[in-house]
């Protein structure tokens, strides 16, 4: 016979404990991770929204607060600083590519940053909702504390903005390449710029798990866009109020 | 391994103290990326022969960046347990998100296609 109570008891100290969440959000990464490799790299088998998934179900069914949880997986949240440092070694690897290539890197950076705020601000128009949201919509294709910084200055919410941001990364991160096998793009570094700049950190994740150059790319996208939305955001908001 | 974790972290911590000392809006990280890469560039300017400190950090950092998409997870499952602050917005929201990126995504990418050189090395 199996002591329920004493089991109760173990999992009230477990899950109060980083290990059991640290475990868990490694655990359904290396599930998806295996998922995604078997449907042979299918786009919507995302591993980190599908591994997002797995985490959130258990949460809910569980009843557990996000803070319990996240004071676990805040160990795996810090690297990203680190991750973003690191960048810098691909980067390097591959300058010569960038120099090369700056010209097309400029036009392109300038005219994707513009419209990608453009579009949200016409597009929420057309949904008509409030300015609060259409201002902490604005930034939503940059990295998540530059896009919060953003907000806050033009008098968004932040904290929605995060929210904003980290749906934009998945959603282009998984639907991306539908896009690029319809427009026929067959440049590598095109994808992978395209994919930084509009999805930031989680589309250069995507891109550097297809190709270097890819990858090299779209972090060159994210943190160019990060500092040309920074600019442009004010400016814009100046012409159309 | 210990040597190159050490040169990530002052990077970052570096950076850190400058966005917080000017209070610009680039992140921490973001200055210390770019500060890694100017002290890299320059030494590769100014001296030709490979360090094994820079070795190792290129192993590391290559390893360290395959990890890249597992970071993410926590701030993911923020957003699924926070989504009821978007209310009764949020099918406004989604959309306009979903068409906003796909739209953003395709002119970013035709442009850059049509731009970039042919005969990019590997």
């Amino acid at each position: 016979m199996i002591d329920q109570e004493k089991l109760y008891n173990i999992w009230v100290y477990l899950q109060a404990e980083p290990l059991f969440w640290l475990t868990l959000t490694i655990g359904s990464y290396v599930i998806s991770d295996l998922i995604y490799k078997k449907s042979n790299l299918f786009p919507l088998f995302n591993p980190v929204a599908i591994s997002v998934l797995i985490v959130s179900f258990i949460l809910i069914t569980f009843d557990i607060k996000y803070e319990r949880y996240f004071d676990g997986a805040k160990f795996i949240h810090f690297l990203l600083g680190p991750v973003t440092v690191a960048l810098a070694i691909p980067i390097y690897k591959k300058w010569h590519l960038i120099i090369l290539n700056s010209k097309a890197i400029l036009i392109s950076l300038i005219i994707g940053s513009f419209f990608a705020i453009l579009i949200t601000y016409i597009l929420s128009l057309q949904f008509k909702i409030q300015e609060e949201l259409i201002l902490s919509l604005l930034p939503r294709n940059v990295t998540a504390p530059i896009a919060m910084g953003i907000s806050e200055i033009i008098g968004g919410i932040p904290s929605l903005t995060a929210i904003i941001t980290i749906i934009t990364g998945i959603i282009g991160a998984s639907l991306g390449i539908f896009v690029f096998d319809v427009m026929k793009l067959k440049k590598l570094e095109a994808r992978g710029f395209s994919l930084g700049l509009v999805s930031h950190g989680i589309g250069t994740a995507r891109a550097m798990s297809k190709d270097k150059n890819a990858g090299v790319f779209a972090a060159v996208g994210m943190g160019l866009s990060g500092l040309t939305t920074s600019i442009l955001v004010p400016l814009f908001l100046k012409i159309v109020m | 391994m210990l040597n190159s974790i050490f040169t990530i972290l002052s990077f970052q911590l570096i950076g850190e103290f400058i966005q917080k000392f000017t209070e610009i809006s680039i992140p921490g990280p973001v200055i210390g990326l770019i500060l890694l890469l100017g002290v890299l560039l320059i030494r590769a300017k100014y001296f030709k022969e490979h360090h094994s400190i820079e070795n190792n950090l290129v192993d590391f950092s290559e390893r360290f960046l395959t990890y890249l998409p597992l970071l993410f997870i926590p701030v993911g499952v923020g957003v699924v347990m926070h989504l009821s602050l978007l209310e009764e917005n949020l099918i406004s929201v989604i959309s306009i998100i979903v068409l906003g990126t796909l739209l953003t995504l395709a002119l970013t990418g035709f442009i850059m296609e049509k731009l970039l050189k042919n005969d990019n090395p590997k």
